[in-house]
């Protein structure tokens, strides 16, 4: 893949740091969330997202808190890129009363309707056809809100994906769609599986609009969301932004990656979204070692912090799993028993 | 007035109380269409406009998907399938989805929205005629309920509506009121619906006949079945009680047990199969609860366990008639200590 290059002077500095500092928090957080698993401290499995940073960011920095989005069995990223604290998902993590779902939801349904992230849907379309009524009710209540759903190439193959962009596009929903191309579904690879290279392709018979963007560049991602956001609220109509990527890590715990050549990985970590916009940073005079520090240490110090959170944050009481499947009163699952 | 009129008025009701209701799917609000898959609908886009009688395309994923993301935004959704069927289309929406998401969020979110299933065989053969319900009581997070009269369907519709948590309604074909199904068995049910507003609750069931030999617990038109038989038992010095639970999840166990302690024998009837259906779990509930009160075992009677054929002639040998149901209540009456 051609990697384009930006002129960053295009875009105003500060904006580049934020985007760049957010990256690297999604980096760090998931490689501390690794190591934390690895020692057996959180329960249950992950899938990580290390390699897609430069998505969830771009796309997430264009929204604000009251737009949603959903999200699919691998959230992290999405989660801390729309707002939810390194706190409260690492707190989700560890099973604690302190995470955002208060230990319910888990690794794969992070989520938090507080910064408009439902919890995460881990059947990988889910979310596909839930979004499509988000973005009814905001057309319906005629707000200016929008919505954006991730999801893998994986789940394109799916049914609710071919229902919801339907369902969206003839509705004309405030939705963007981003497939999140990381070439494999757990160890498939998508070519192995599907005739047609490019999902872009495949929305347009559903007469909706698409962009191919690479996955590994925030700035563009950053970009063609910002473009898309522009796009919906002038009524044009959803659209999918198709982020070509890969993801660093296996598809869950304990994958040995050997479906994939030593070769490839080596040329997408060529790409790698951190080390090449700080190349390109650095080379344009918009960052130096010392603030390059500031940042690191920060960042250690936000997923420090979250991890003694979680750490010191009881688990639920045991109460807890017998309320929350119903709104209204019913019987206590327990009285129903007999 | 007839179950159909009634719903139809519930629905107009509190799309006129509340602008978040509204209806979506196949063939509701099409000008000259159908008014539903059954005419329930018949006259709202007029009243309400197309904005809040959206028509879909055949997408059940979709239309259950939509459903889910606009309850979480606040509105409160009607969605229509058409029959009861074609809900195993969309069997992730309802179950891993509106089901779940409270849960999942830590009780931070909501997806109130009802979703109205007729049941029941009337010609239609083994896609188009089942009684489904039973594999929806097996589903925390979601309400069952199966209205059997216009009066408490009116009232329970505008119950559920009102409610915080996904309710399916399941209603009976050949108890709409229809004309011309009276060949299929189908009954012009027309009961007394009180002028002001009234609410029937969720989670209270009916007793429908008082009666000291046996308890009979049923719905739908297997309903009116049993109180057939148990009328032509008069005769023979049975008298029967007869119990129409209404809400099969939450359950009124409460006035079942109090009517089995009372006639200490029971017998459960529905359309459903036989193996696995609600009656099992009411009769298990019974025995568990009642079981030094009954006189005898408790009984079940239900459609055998075949797909259903359509030919008249086999499909009302599948299905509990009048005069297996009397036979069975006959076998009960006999049974047991004196």
């Amino acid at each position: 893949m051609a990697i384009r290059e930006i002129d960053l002077k295009q875009q105003d500095t500060d904006l580049l740091i934020s985007l760049f500092k957010n990256i690297i928090r999604l980096r760090k957080f998931e490689d501390k969330v690794y190591q934390l698993f690895l020692k057996g401290e959180l329960p249950g499995t992950i899938h990580q997202y290390q390699g897609q940073e430069a998505v969830a960011v771009g796309v997430c920095s264009v929204l604000e808190k009251n737009d949603w989005i959903t999200s699919t069995h691998r959230p992290h990223g999405h989660a801390i890129a729309k707002g939810v604290t390194m706190r409260e998902a690492m707190a989700e993590l560890y099973g604690k009363e302190t995470g955002c779902c208060k230990g319910k939801g888990g690794s794969m349904h992070l989520g938090d309707s507080e910064v408009g992230m439902v919890p995460a849907i881990a059947i990988v379309a889910g979310g596909i056809s839930i979004v499509t009524g988000i973005g009814l009710a905001f057309k319906m209540k005629k707000t200016k809100q929008i919505a954006a759903c991730f999801f893998g190439e994986g789940a394109t193959n799916e049914g609710a994906f071919h229902e919801g962009l339907n369902m969206a596009a003839y509705q004309k929903l405030p939705i963007i769609y981003v497939c999140e191309n990381n070439i494999y579904g757990a160890s498939t690879p998508y070519n192995k599986t599907t005739l047609v290279e490019d999902v872009a392709e495949r929305v347009k018979s559903y007469g909706m609009r698409s962009v191919i963007v690479d996955g590994m560049n925030v700035i563009e991602v950053y970009l063609a969301a910002k473009e898309a956001k522009e796009s919906i609220l002038n009524g044009e109509g959803p659209i999918l932004i198709e982020a070509k990527t890969y993801r660093f890590a296996g598809h869950s715990r304990g994958d040995a990656k050997k479906y994939r050549t030593k070769e490839e990985e080596e040329y997408w970590k060529n790409s790698d979204p951190i080390e090449r916009m700080k190349e390109s940073l650095f080379k344009k005079n918009l960052l130096d070692h010392e603030s390059y520090t500031v940042i690191q240490k920060n960042i250690q110090e936000e997923i420090h912090d979250a991890v003694l959170f979680a750490q010191q944050s009881n688990f639920p009481p045991i109460e807890d799993a017998f309320i929350d499947a119903y709104a209204s009163e019913m019987k206590s699952p327990r009285e129903v028993q007999p | 007035m007839g179950i159909g009129e009634a719903i139809r008025e519930a629905i107009a009701e509190e799309m006129q109380r509340d602008p978040n209701v509204f209806l979506i799917g196949e063939d509701i609000g099409i000008p000259g269409g159908f008014g539903g898959a059954f005419g329930v609908y018949l006259g709202l886009p007029e009243k309400f406009g197309h904005e809040r009688i959206i028509d879909t395309p055949i997408s059940e994923k979709a239309i259950i998907g939509t459903a889910v993301g606009a309850a979480l935004m606040g509105m409160r959704p009607i969605p229509d399938l058409q029959y009861s069927d074609f809900i195993f289309e969309c069997m992730d929406e309802v179950v891993n989805q509106a089901a779940k998401i409270r849960y999942m969020s830590g009780g931070k979110l909501k997806v109130p929205l009802v979703l109205r299933c007729p049941v029941g065989t009337a010609n239609r053969g083994a896609q188009h005629g089942q009684s489904p319900e039973s594999y929806f009581i097996h589903v925390p997070g979601i309400k069952v309920v199966c209205p059997s009269d216009a009066y408490v369907a009116k009232g329970i519709i505008k119950s559920a509506i009102r409610d915080d948590d996904p309710v399916i309604v399941f209603e009976h074909k050949l108890l709409y009121g229809s004309k011309g199904r009276e060949s299929a068995g189908g009954m012009d049910l027309t009961a007394e619906v009180p002028e002001e507003e009234y609410l029937f609750p969720i989670g209270k069931a009916l007793k429908k006949r008082n009666g000291t030999s046996m308890t009979i617990i049923s719905t739908h038109l297997t309903l009116y079945r049993c109180l057939a038989a148990a009328e032509e038992l008069v005769a023979e010095g049975i008298d029967c009680e007869v119990i129409d639970p209404v809400s099969l999840l939450p359950l009124d166990t409460d006035t079942i047990y109090e009517s089995v302690k009372k006639t200490k024998k029971a017998l459960i009837a529905h359309e459903d199969t036989f193996t696995g259906g609600w009656g099992a779990e009411v009769a298990a509930l019974i025995s568990q609860k009642c079981f030094y009160d009954l006189k005898a075992p408790v009984q079940r009677i239900a459609a055998y366990d075949v797909p259903l054929p359509v030919t008249p002639v086999l499909e009302q040998s599948v299905v509990p008639s009048v005069e297996r149901i009397k036979d069975k209540m006959l076998q009960l009456h006999k049974m047991g200590k004196p």
